[in-house]
């Protein structure tokens, strides 16, 4: 059939096939549209793609203690973790002399680090064999490095790093999701209710964030109606007001809802004055997730407004007037017709706001207190405080996978082509 | 005709939004049950702000519009019972067309089987049988015309309004629509108030048409006696073409006055409108009306034309000459098997009678 | 890894934390905690070393708070624009684990006391890295509302004590010294606190005295964040370093005492990175900031105490408001009658244990 087709191809005037003189002459013009999104693509690549790519990496790379003890790990290989023995001689000086040479380039601390992520004490003990193993210089190694530090003795310690000395680890991900691996046997646990952090945090972001939407829904929506109607003057300046908090910085923002919510802050001054609380009947609106919720709602609103707001700029007024003249009460006509052609923009709004919403850390850190803090409070802890950058990308990479549903989810029911952004 | 006969009724309806000048002013209007009544002006005039008012989507700042015997100032849009066409459909693109169509009949709380059987009915009136489970989208523009006009009958009203409906058709579809909706009107004896400013549209359709310029009614008349006898300028101007002769009464025999022109010319027109001799008029006189070299005594003013130019139109030839010292006087001369000969240039003259020369007013402009 | 990768990774990270553009060649970027305390350097250190080094511009950058882990993500890239660092020494510490940070020696590095004592016994038991030269000694301590008690605030306990003093207290969201604070007025002797925290059943033991207290807790994530909820009355007590409220009850002349019973030393002192590109530069520049006088100038500006003994004697009167210094100082012994130190060995092995436990305890 092809051989058919090139057969009776057609050939321009000079001989040369169709088909390539048409690529030739389009060649300088896709050359030239490829220069203009060049920029473009460069950016993405570096500023999303790279590091989400890396992001990936972190969650699941273990690859220190291999790199750090090559000979250790593969000594190891022989040793049967779970036959009550410690393992002999050979491991134990592979280790001794591996140590040695980390020290040297100090990255014996480094091991103490990353185990120490997986059971308390590695840190110091990896420090405290930085110091001592200069001194153990002939065999037995095995006793000599127990003598040193009696963990070196402990089967325990040997399982931790033989369970570790894998190139890629999916602790990260057990960790993120509240199960641990107990070493001792190779199982992995979920750990129970009372020690559990990072799925009540999950549910939380995604608990509060819906609401945050369903809020900024219920005040943007005939905010966004309200701008629609009036004209375009006014609606201009009336848009400036809504994107007038994007001039001030989000602390300030925040900081300001501290002063208006706080108990010994306006909003309770005022109550008091009105006497409808007393002294003592301060409400807590802020350190607790009120505080998070109202701040976050206030500081997501131009969010949910703008994207509804060009949605019903485009609808007629002659729908609800029709609707009206078929003999429908007005209530029934908004329900009916115009609420149902705002649909592109609530679903673009809340998209939006949801999306923002779960990856807020700033707002629920200031004002949040304990039952206002989110996960992405945890990853901030993990990035830069705990450095346990593994579990910190392993929840991002959940908390991402979570907003890739929810946009399959919204494509399900809404169709992504329905949304209207701007 | 009687008072009895009278539908709808606008009784010195005024209307204004900023409280300072008046849109509508001092509206009085019948429309009688089954007619087909155009509301006919430019843009600005006031007409589609009295067709919102019967609506109810505007309200009536003073005067009483009454349907049916009853005011309905105080009746929301809602329970008006009026079917509304708009200008661009306003048909609602979340439903398939039958959804539109049952929308009336939905809210009316009407059995399903009745819809059903009501919907299909008046979707083989406007010829659209195939297409009830289609998006308005998917629809061409005259097809989404037609489900608006079934929308708007469906639920049987006795009063249909129209808000310029076929302003986004091109030329050809529009003339086809016309007939169209004309013959639903006279098929379905239902009242139809509708707005336009497109005059020839209005010559199709009406009844009656009521012209309207400055939130006034300037003449309210059947079709042909708008055209053939406009009562004032505006609507000698605004319908049909039109060459006009400024110039003073001199003299006034029954209803047969004489007018000097400007070039000192004396003519004879039927005087329809002027304040009496020694005033100012305007002579309004149809193009198709002009004859060129008369037989003697068949025209009662001749006067020496010279012809500019000559526009070959099929059906009849369009001449553009100078007359009495206007370079824009048209005549239109019959593509007839004998009718006159003429280059560019030519001198003829040209005649009509006094009754078709009509003294007007003169337009304030 | 290729050159360009190396250069991509490097272009991502810089868009992604936000650094401030490289450095001029001459120009030294150190990095601090910014405000009063940056502050205090620039007056202490930064002005008169520009002053007699007309060829150096010092410029200050602001991030200290999330240095470790900005400095973690430039080794990466390959491209550090940072010359000097402050760090608390836990910090300090953690990134000479991580070979980040350059090894210093103290002795051949810094200067010697004026009467020839080494630094590295004038600093004494304060180097506690070998990458890490101490600065100040600070204090994380408590501060409460003196017109909001029956009676004067003087035993660590009375902040577990809601019945005798009735509000809201504020402490950090870290187990660090919260812990602590708990076994001790939970009956356990000082000198066994973290054989105690270190079982599974001394760390319960602690949130369960910090469980009697919970409900009347503002948790706290910035040092700035105590000073503000005292001053606007939200609690009557709250834990925060010992130079924000010294700046409260002196500068402020607000309604506020110090509570300094079991006050909890640390250490904030410099750590070199790396990769700078300016080494000899600043390692010149180190040794001067670091000298006897110059750690007693910077009390002149901030009430922590200098980390070399040999400065102690110098304190002397604020610059500005010519109070008498050291009784404000952490270390003054009226002060310092019951002191902890951050045990750093204990934390550095069980801070994320315990503060897995710690947020899991939060959240019930």
């Amino acid at each position: 059939m092809e051989k058919v087709q090139e057969k009776i191809s057609l050939v321009t005037a000079d001989g040369t096939p169709l088909k390539i003189s048409l690529a030739r002459a389009q060649r300088r013009s896709k050359t030239i549209a490829f220069m203009m999104v060049f920029p473009l693509l460069f950016f993405v690549t570096i500023a999303f793609i790279v590091p989400i790519a890396d992001m990936l990496l972190f969650s699941i790379d273990n690859s220190i203690v291999k790199k750090i003890l090559p000979k250790t790990t593969e000594a190891l290989k022989d040793w049967s973790e779970y036959s009550g023995e410690l393992p002999d001689e050979v491991v134990f000086a592979a280790m001794v002399e591996e140590i040695k040479s980390a020290k040297a380039s100090r990255q014996h601390t480094k091991i103490g680090g990353r185990l120490n992520y997986e059971s308390s004490g590695f840190s110091s003990l990896f420090r405290k064999a930085g110091r001592k193993v200069k001194k153990i210089k002939t065999p037995p190694f095995k006793e000599a490095l127990i003598e040193s530090d009696k963990r070196w003795g402990d089967i325990y310690t040997w399982q931790v790093i033989k369970q570790n000395s894998s190139e890629y680890t999916e602790g990260y991900y057990l960790s993120a999701l509240d199960f641990k691996r107990k070493f001792e046997s190779g199982k992995i646990e979920s750990l129970p209710e009372k020690d559990s952090i990072y799925l009540k945090l999950f549910f939380r972001t995604l608990l509060i964030s819906s609401l945050i939407v369903f809020l900024t829904l219920l005040i943007g929506f005939p905010l966004s109606y309200m701008l629609s109607i009036v004209s375009t003057r006014t609606s201009n300046i009336l848009i400036i007001f809504v994107l007038l908090p994007f001039w001030t910085s989000l602390l300030v923002r925040t900081t300001s809802w501290i002063a208006l919510l706080q108990q010994e802050g306006v909003i309770n001054d005022f109550l008091i004055f009105l006497g409808i609380i007393n002294e003592d009947g301060r409400l807590a609106m802020i350190h607790n997730a009120t505080g998070t919720v109202i701040a976050m709602t206030h500081i997501l609103l131009p969010f949910m407004i703008l994207p509804l707001f060009s949605v019903m700029k485009t609808i007629p007024k002659s729908y609800v007037r029709a609707a009206i003249s078929l003999g429908a009460h007005p209530w029934k006509a908004f329900w009916k017709i115009y609420f149902p052609n705002t649909s592109p923009g609530i679903g673009a709004g809340s998209i939006l706001v949801f999306i923002l919403a779960i990856g807020y850390y700033i707002t629920p850190a200031l004002v949040g207190g304990v039952s206002g803090t989110f996960i992405s409070n945890r990853i901030a802890y993990h990035i830069s405080n705990s450095l346990n950058w593994g579990l910190g990308s392993a929840i991002g990479v959940i908390l991402l996978g979570i907003v890739l549903l929810f946009f399959v989810f919204y494509d399900r029911i809404v169709g992504i082509n329905n949304m209207k952004l701007g | 005709m009687s008072k009895s006969d009278s539908y709808v009724s606008f009784q010195s309806v005024q209307k204004s939004y900023d409280g300072e000048t008046l849109v509508v002013k001092d509206l009085n209007l019948d429309a009688h049950r089954g007619e087909f009544l155009t509301m006919l002006g430019p843009s600005g005039s006031g007409k589609t702000t009295c067709l919102m008012m019967l609506a109810g989507f505007e309200t009536v700042t003073h005067g009483e519009i009454i349907l049916d015997g009853t005011s309905i100032n105080n009746v929301p849009p809602h329970k008006r019972n009026i079917g509304m066409v708009f200008q661009n459909y306003a048909l609602f693109p979340h439903m398939t067309v039958n959804e539109n169509l049952a929308f009336p009949l939905q809210v009316r709380k009407i059995p399903k089987s009745d819809i059903e059987d009501r919907v299909k009915k008046v979707l083989d009136l406007v010829q659209l049988g195939a297409f009830g489970n289609r998006r308005p989208m998917q629809l061409s523009g005259g097809q989404q015309q037609r489900v608006a006009v079934a929308r708007a009958l469906v639920f049987e009203p006795k009063l249909v309004l129209m808000d310029e409906p076929l302003g986004a058709l091109d030329k050809q579809l529009r003339e086809q629509m016309q007939y169209e909706i004309k013959h639903i009107h006279e098929n379905l004896e239902v009242t139809v108030v509708y707005v336009t400013h497109d005059q020839s549209e209005a010559l199709t359709m009406s009844n009656r048409i009521a012209v309207f310029d400055d939130g006034v009614i300037q003449q309210l008349a059947a079709p042909d006696v708008l055209y053939e006898k406009p009562e004032n300028a505006f609507v000698a101007q605004f319908i049909g073409e039109n060459n006009t002769l400024y110039g003073k009464v001199i003299g006034l025999d029954g209803d047969i006055c004489t007018v000097e022109l400007e070039g000192g010319e004396k003519l004879k027109a039927h005087a329809v409108n002027i304040q009496g001799v020694g005033f100012e008029t305007m002579i309004s006189l149809r193009p198709e009306r002009v004859t060129v070299n008369p037989e003697s005594g068949q025209c009662s003013s001749t006067v020496t034309g010279k012809v500019k130019e000559l526009i070959y139109l099929g059906d009849h030839i369009r001449s553009r000459m100078n007359v009495c010292g206007h370079d824009d006087f048209i005549v239109k001369i019959p593509n007839s098997a004998d009718h006159a000969q003429l280059q560019p240039g030519d001198t003829v003259q040209v005649g009509w009678k006094a009754e078709d020369a009509r003294a007007l007013d003169v337009p304030v402009s | 890894m290729n050159n360009f990768m190396r250069s991509m990774i490097a272009a991502a990270v810089m868009i992604t934390f936000g650094f401030v553009g490289q450095a001029m060649a001459k120009d030294l970027v150190v990095v601090s905690w910014g405000g009063a305390y940056t502050a205090s350097q620039q007056n202490a250190y930064h002005a008169p070393y520009m002053k007699q080094n007309s060829g150096i511009k010092i410029i200050n950058d602001d991030s200290a708070g999330t240095a470790v882990a900005k400095l973690r993500a430039m080794n990466k890239a390959g491209n550090v624009t940072w010359d000097l660092i402050d760090v608390v020494a836990a910090d300090g510490m953690r990134l000479c684990d991580e070979g980040l940070v350059e090894v210093i020696n103290h002795d051949k590095d810094l200067a010697a006391a004026p009467d020839g004592t080494s630094a590295s016994k004038d600093f004494g038991g304060l180097i506690v890295s070998e990458c890490f030269i101490p600065q100040i000694v600070y204090s994380t301590t408590f501060g409460y509302r003196t017109d909001k008690v029956s009676r004067p605030m003087t035993s660590i306990c009375d902040v577990f004590d809601t019945k005798s003093f009735p509000g809201k207290r504020s402490l950090q969201k870290s187990p660090l010294g919260n812990m602590e604070w708990a076994l001790i007025c939970d009956g356990v002797a000082p000198d066994k606190i973290f054989d105690v925290l270190g079982t599974s059943k001394g760390a319960e033991r602690a949130l369960a005295k910090l469980d009697t207290i919970k409900s009347d807790v503002v948790w706290w994530t910035a040092g700035a964040q105590t000073p503000q909820l005292l001053a606007d009355g939200e609690v009557v007590v709250g834990s925060t370093y010992n130079g924000r409220l010294f700046k409260m009850i002196a500068v402020d002349k607000q309604p506020v005492a110090m509570l300094w019973d079991w006050q909890i030393f640390d250490l904030d002192g410099w750590v070199v990175p790396k990769g700078t590109k300016n080494k000899a530069e600043v390692m010149k520049y180190l040794r001067f900031a670091t000298d006897t006088q110059r750690l007693a100038d910077q009390s002149k500006w901030i009430s922590y105490g200098p980390a070399r003994a040999s400065s102690a004697p110098l304190v002397g009167k604020h610059a500005t408001l010519g109070i008498d210094m050291a009784p404000h100082m952490p270390t003054d012994p009226n002060n310092a009658k019951t002191t902890l130190l951050t045990n750093y060995a204990f934390w550095a092995d069980n801070k994320d244990d315990l503060d897995a436990k710690f947020n899991a305890w939060l959240l019930k």
